[in-house]
């Protein structure tokens, strides 16, 4: 099994990519778990690169430490060993660098969308004008189509208009790295198809690097430009990366009609029943 | 869109909801399918104020049966048949001095609200005569920078509703200011909630008699060449005292469990303490610090009663003591109607209560 298929003339002679093109860099990352059995080595000697306005899928066994390795990229969860850097700075704690979309919406009920999206962009454009703040949250909103939901409270907000909030609120902030875990799991897959459409009209504008955990085989190879398979824990490390090289922009129709989609997706559903 | 705030909204939110279907059926709305809420919400409500009512009368006439029988006998046994007989026909005539003395019936109880009510009425008339009449004298005392007379008179049974109310809200701003603060602050620490835990721990089950005689003894020291209304200031602080505890506890607690999604958030968009504070954790917690404010609300009209009693303070709780020690006809029926006025009182604080943390919080609450 070919650890890294990765496109060969970008490699360097390590069969890493060259430092200037990498925007995010997992250099033996290992996470362990004190538990009362003792201690629980989730993550062991996990390295991954993933480049300058790339977007990674992550799929993986359920339990496998996913959710664990993203959290310790955004911060909020320690680092046992190994490093983790953005754009070769070791990451100390979370930051607005990092964006974080949550499995849960997680947006304060008691504000507007509006309200929840400025959270954000006041802390992060301290120095723009109140009328300026404004716009840039309610570009967003617009962008993910809550146009007339401005000022809706949360709480009255459908799970798929709350994560539509997530996402402007994610991209509002202009992080480097965007971080989703699972961010369409408790969605209808109705709802969910939307939403993903949304995501990589906005991605596809913005180009920021996103990382994004998914249980959905189809999900990831429609939104990524690689697939990254994780082993099954204890000691989960990355088993295999998988190239989409299906062109951009795409469209769902295109990727589901193309030759190399059902070989793509043979190889990560072969990775997840082994 | 703000939302518009109609009187619909305003009965439903304090639970008052059969007043709606009321107005549907003076309005000539109502529809087939309203016709078994207004069953489920005006007839069976009503016909079990009426069965309430008829149960208390039955018993109230078995119990004043009991007791004139019991006097008849004890006539007869003590001093013979001729002042039996004369005791009977003494209560068969309503007599005042021989009455059976128990629990009054719905009627007396009323009668007796309706005196009380005349009652305030005269009171309130004299006081502005008197206020008329010293209008001229009192200018003229103030202008020489003497002070006025004021009206010295007995205080209507209104006047002590509205004096327990006034001292019920100091005591409820007191604990306000006292707990909130302090809640927040030892939410926020858990080094701080485990160093102060015992103390919260052990005040808690605190009795208000308790806390009176602290408050007291520091009070009357304190105020000891001052002309001030002490016995207003005591109860208020002790009521503040005894009923502070829910909102502590809630507000520490609503603090200190934040969703953790909520943490992050604010950690991921590294928001200062200050906005932390103010922006997430104590939105966050609203809801459990109302809940403790209507806990803290209704302690605190629970133990004033206790407290203005044992207190000697103007209001509900020394009219009741008043009444019962001053053992007259009607004395029996007006603690009644006092301990229906302090229910009622009682239940439309907390439905205020209901109301206000309803409008704030964001998940909504069913009152009961
Ligand atoms: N805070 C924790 N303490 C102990 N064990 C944990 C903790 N968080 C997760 N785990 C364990 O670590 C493993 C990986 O969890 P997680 O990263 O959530 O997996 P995934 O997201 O891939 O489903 C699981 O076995 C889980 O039980
Ligand atoms: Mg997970």
């Amino acid at each position: 099994m070919s650890i890294i298929t990765a496109n060969r003339t970008t490699l360097d002679d390590n069969g890493l990519f060259p430092s200037n093109e990498v925007m995010l860099d997992l250099k033996s990352l290992k996470k362990v778990y004190p538990t009362p059995k003792g201690d629980y080595v989730v993550l062991e000697d996990l390295n991954l690169q993933i480049r300058k306005e790339e977007f990674v899928t992550i799929i993986g066994h359920s339990g496998c430490g996913k959710t664990t390795m993203l959290s310790m990229i955004a911060g909020l969860n320690d680092i046992s060993g190994g490093n983790i850097s953005v754009l070769g700075k070791h990451i100390k704690g979370p930051g607005p660098d990092r964006g974080v979309i949550f499995q849960s919406p997680s947006l304060m009920p008691w504000m507007t969308a509006l309200q929840n999206v400025l959270l954000g962009v006041n802390q992060v454009f301290p120095d723009a004008t109140k009328a300026q703040r404004n716009d840039i949250a309610k570009y967003y909103l617009q962008k993910v189509g809550l146009e007339d939901a401005f000022n809706k409270r949360a709480s009255e907000l459908s799970q798929g208009m709350q994560q539509r909030v997530g996402i402007a609120r994610a991209f509002a902030i202009k992080p480097k790295v965007l971080l989703l875990d699972e961010p369409f799991g408790m969605l209808d897959s109705l709802t969910r198809g939307e939403l993903q459409d949304i995501l990589i009209e906005i991605w596809n504008k913005e180009k920021i690097t996103a990382v994004m955990i998914t249980h959905d085989v189809d999900e990831a190879i429609f939104l990524a430009d690689r697939v990254v398979m994780m082993t099954s824990g204890p000691k989960a490390k990355i088993g295999d990366i998988l190239n989409i090289d299906f062109e951009r922009p795409r469209t769902r129709k295109s990727v589901l009609e193309h030759d190399d989609y059902y070989k793509y997706r043979k190889h990560l559903i072969d990775f997840l029943e082994h | 869109m703000k939302q518009s705030i109609t009187l619909d909204k305003i009965t439903k939110f304090m639970g008052f909801e059969f007043l709606r279907t009321l107005k549907l059926i003076f309005t000539g709305k109502i529809e087939k399918e309203d016709f078994r809420n207004f069953l489920r919400k005006v007839v069976v409500p009503l016909a079990s104020m009426l069965l309430f009512i008829g149960l208390w009368h039955m018993g109230s006439q078995a119990l004043y049966n009991t007791e004139a029988t019991y006097k008849i006998e004890k006539a007869l046994t003590e001093q013979g048949q001729e002042a039996a007989d004369a005791m009977e026909a003494c209560i068969a005539s309503g007599a005042v001095k021989c009455q059976p003395n128990t629990l009054p019936s719905p009627a007396q109880v009323w009668a007796s609200f309706n005196t009380l009510l005349d009652d305030h009425f005269a009171i309130r008339a004299d006081k502005q005569a008197f206020a008329e009449k010293t209008a001229a004298l009192n200018a003229k005392r103030i202008a020489e920078g003497k002070d006025a007379i004021t009206y010295t008179g007995r205080p209507s049974f209104v006047d002590q509703i509205l004096t327990s109310i006034k001292t019920v809200f100091a005591g409820f701003l007191l604990a306000l200011l006292i707990a909130v603060p302090i809640g927040i602050v030892i939410g926020l620490s858990k080094t701080l909630r485990s160093s102060v835990n015992w103390l919260i721990q052990i005040f808690k089950p605190v009795s208000p008699v308790v806390w009176l005689l602290l408050v007291f003894m520091i009070v009357k020291t304190l105020t000891k060449d001052s002309n001030s209304d002490s016995a207003f200031i005591i109860s208020f602080i002790s009521v503040g005292l005894c009923s502070m505890w829910a909102t502590l506890v809630n507000t520490a607690m609503g603090v200190s469990s934040v969703d953790k999604d909520y943490i992050n958030v604010a950690k991921v968009l590294k928001l200062g303490t200050f906005q932390k504070v103010f922006k997430v954790i104590l939105p966050s917690a609203l809801p459990l610090i109302f809940t403790g404010l209507r806990i803290t609300l209704s302690v605190s009209w629970m133990v004033l009663i206790a407290i203005e009693l044992l207190a000697q303070s103007p209001g509900l709780g020394s009219f009741v003591w008043e009444e019962f020690q001053n053992g007259a006809i009607d004395s029996n029926s007006k603690i009644i109607v006092a301990m229906f006025i302090i229910g009622g009182i009682g239940f439309l604080l907390d439905r205020i209560m209901l109301t206000v943390q309803n409008m704030i919080s964001f998940n909504k609450n069913d009152g009961i």
